[in-house]
């Protein structure tokens, strides 16, 4: 047999052990899709709903029926005056015509498609009525891609995945091997440590690596996904996000002899990235005031960065600042946890 | 004659509140080639010991040298000498036999191949099994082939089969008595008395983080004052007074007389002599004898001789 170098097959085991486990391939590389296709159905942009008009029957309502065409938005149904009432109040119809010498429209002026179901039914019945447009108008419909919500998801998915990835794949991991004593049982051999923290670190890359390939084909091949940005830069920051992770993760790990403490640890790290650093809305809803804060998180400047790459096509020194600030977050815990880290 | 480990006046205090002083001043001689184990109840101190020496935990003081070495001056040196089996750890559930050892083995300079220690300890079937699939006896296997897997010179298993059924200790001890009888060196803890009888050379007796007595199997049992032990109880339906345990020590032969939980013990230097005068004196005092068994004296009997207690509270 040839005999192969410890780093090499640390790096083997880690990968067999990860590949081996049912739950990490459903969370790392399942997971993140079926979010993208859930949020992204639920929130696609649709086509606008179409209008629907009461016609109270009436002389005349022949020829409002027949000036509201299915071809221009328009669902009329013609029925009673006191049925027009119901349906108007239970919201089935937003505007409610009572024919006549002179046409009534019945709306809530406080409901947005009450207004605009009024404003188009005019306009309608009185180009049927044989109105002149002064004007004239051409127009042109855009939708482009890179301004939908599942554009804005999924940087922002990525950037999650390199968090929990990073957090579970370190700090669970280690915590689980102290409490198992194979932390014990590995620094009773020769082994360095360098090899073996490397080897955790290179797993973590390689994984990272795969789960950003996924997630961009698949939102490229499903959702048209334009990438704006290099892939090179992307890459980078995604590597830079799953140093800092592992470092956090190395922290939370560096003392804690417990698996439940260590997930509550890991936890109270995490969840306020979830809330607030970008990954399903905004940060910029936030108040004004906790702004620096929330810029001052890691996942903030990761997702932020990602964001203006892949959507805006921004470069790595545009980026300078997020990534100094990822860089200053990811050496601190480094030297933090290898200074405090309890092997045994 | 070399000398593998040395240890003087080692001291343990595990911080806390309030601390505990596991190891009060432990003194201990391991010779090159001998199996020697180290014999105590739970919470003796065995396990504190066997990690000091094996560099994993820090002392509190004393000295140690092993092979000549002394940890932090020459860590790198004496973890590629030593191979380590540690009280209950749980190797990467997810990883093959064989896998396991290939990444121990990757860890030494002169590691041996897999395949050669999966067939020393009998796991040569289970190779490409993950850990998780295999039984408690052929995990504590497992462990101890990582331990043999960077061809020590010298060998730590720490309770190598508690917990194990017996088919499963057996297989265990034979894989020692084939080191041993390859002139390995291996330091053992145990607290099953047999175990430490059937296996070691030399045997120290640890109560309390210290040695309470040391020495062959055989030298132990005999430094007790009678080799044999005779154990009997007496039925009370006649009962004219009742029997006085300390009376009996009058009797031939008979050093050692202690009241037991449903009889008497008495450890005697020839039964032949005792035994009848024993008889002898209960049908003149109209006891009948109820239960009557005779045996040889073993390091149980060693350790309560000298602590009143037994070594496993069952
Ligand atoms: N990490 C620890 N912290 C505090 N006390 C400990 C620790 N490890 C062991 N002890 C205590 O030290 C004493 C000796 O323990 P140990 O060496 O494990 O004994 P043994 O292996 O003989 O059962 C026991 O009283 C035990 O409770
Ligand atoms: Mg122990």
């Amino acid at each position: 047999m040839s005999r192969r170098h410890p780093f090499l097959l640390l790096v083997l085991a880690r990968m067999r052990e990860l590949m081996r486990e049912p739950e990490v391939v459903f969370w790392v590389f399942v997971f993140p899709i079926l979010l993208a296709v859930g949020l992204g159905v639920a929130f696609r942009n649709k086509p606008p709903d179409e209008i629907a008009v009461g016609v109270v029957a009436a002389a005349g309502s022949d020829r409002v029926v027949s000036a509201l065409p299915p071809a221009g938005g328009f669902r009329v149904v013609t029925i009673s005056a006191d049925e027009a009432a119901d349906r108007l109040r239970l919201g089935k119809v937003a505007l409610v015509v009572v024919p006549g010498p002179s046409y009534e429209y019945r709306y809530d002026p406080t409901r947005p498609d009450s207004v605009l179901a009024r404003l188009k039914v005019h306009d309608a019945l009185e180009r049927a009525a044989g109105r002149a447009d002064p004007v004239e108008v051409h127009e042109t419909l855009v939708t482009e891609p890179g301004a939908r919500y599942i554009d804005f998801l999924i940087p922002g998915l990525l950037g999650m995945n390199i968090m929990s990835g990073g957090m579970w794949g370190v700090g669970f991991l280690l915590v689980d091997m102290r409490s198992r004593r194979l932390l014990k049982r590995l620094v009773a051999t020769p082994m360095r440590r360098a090899d073996f923290l490397g080897a955790i670190m290179t797993s973590r890359m390689i994984l990272v690596f795969a789960e950003m390939a996924l997630l961009l084909f698949f939102g490229w091949l499903v959702f048209h996904l334009v990438i704006q940005g290099s892939l090179w830069t992307i890459t980078l920051l995604a590597v830079l996000g799953a140093f800092v992770f592992s470092g956090l993760g190395l922290l939370v790990a560096c003392r804690t002899a417990k698996i439940e403490t260590a997930s509550g640890l890991m936890n109270l790290v995490m969840l306020p990235m979830f809330v607030c650093s970008g990954i399903f809305f905004s940060p910029d809803r936030f108040p004004a005031a906790v702004q620096p804060l929330v810029k001052a998180l890691p996942l903030t400047a990761l997702n932020d960065a990602l964001r203006a790459t892949i959507l805006e096509g921004a470069t790595l020194p545009s980026q300078s600042g997020r990534i100094l600030l990822m860089l200053a977050w990811g050496l601190v815990s480094f030297a933090v946890a290898l200074k405090i880290f309890r092997w045994n | 004659m070399d000398i593998a480990i040395r240890c003087r006046d080692l001291r343990k205090v595990y911080e806390g509140k309030p601390p505990v002083e596991a190891l009060r001043g432990l003194d201990l001689e391991v010779r090159a080639g001998e199996c020697f184990g180290i014999l105590g109840p739970n919470g003796a101190g065995k396990t504190t010991t066997v990690e000091i020496l094996e560099g994993i935990l820090q002392a509190s003081g004393g000295e140690v040298e092993v092979l000549g070495l002394r940890w932090g001056r020459s860590d790198r040196a004496l973890r590629e000498r030593i191979g380590v089996s540690l009280q209950e750890t749980r190797l990467a559930d997810k990883l093959t036999v064989e896998e396991t050892l290939d990444l121990f083995g990757s860890f030494y300079e002169k590691g041996r191949s897999a395949l050669e220690v999966m067939a020393e300890v009998g796991l040569t079937e289970k190779r490409s099994a993950w850990v998780v699939k295999l039984s408690g006896g052929q995990r504590q296997r497992l462990a101890v082939a990582c331990a043999l897997i960077g061809n020590p010179d010298l060998l730590f298993l720490d309770e190598p089969t508690t917990g194990l059924d017996p088919q499963s200790r057996r297989q265990i001890w034979d894989i020692v008595r084939d080191l041993r009888r390859r002139g390995r060196t291996i330091l053992l803890t145990t607290h099953y008395m047999d175990e430490a009888e059937r296996l070691c050379d030399r045997v120290a007796v640890v109560d309390h983080g210290r040695v309470i007595a040391l020495g062959t199997p055989s030298e132990l049992i005999a430094s007790l004052k009678g080799e044999h032990v005779v154990e009997f109880a007496v039925n009370g339906n006649v009962e004219p007074r009742p029997l006085d345990p300390q009376s009996l020590l009058a009797l031939p032969s008979v050093r050692s007389v202690r009241s037991e939980p449903g009889g008497l013990l008495m450890t005697v230097d020839e039964p032949h002599v005792a035994i009848p005068a024993l008889l002898e004196r209960l049908g003149r005092e109209g006891h009948g004898l109820s239960r009557l068994a005779t045996r040889h004296a073993s390091l149980e009997d060693v350790f309560v001789a000298l602590t009143g207690r037994r070594l496993r509270d069952e």
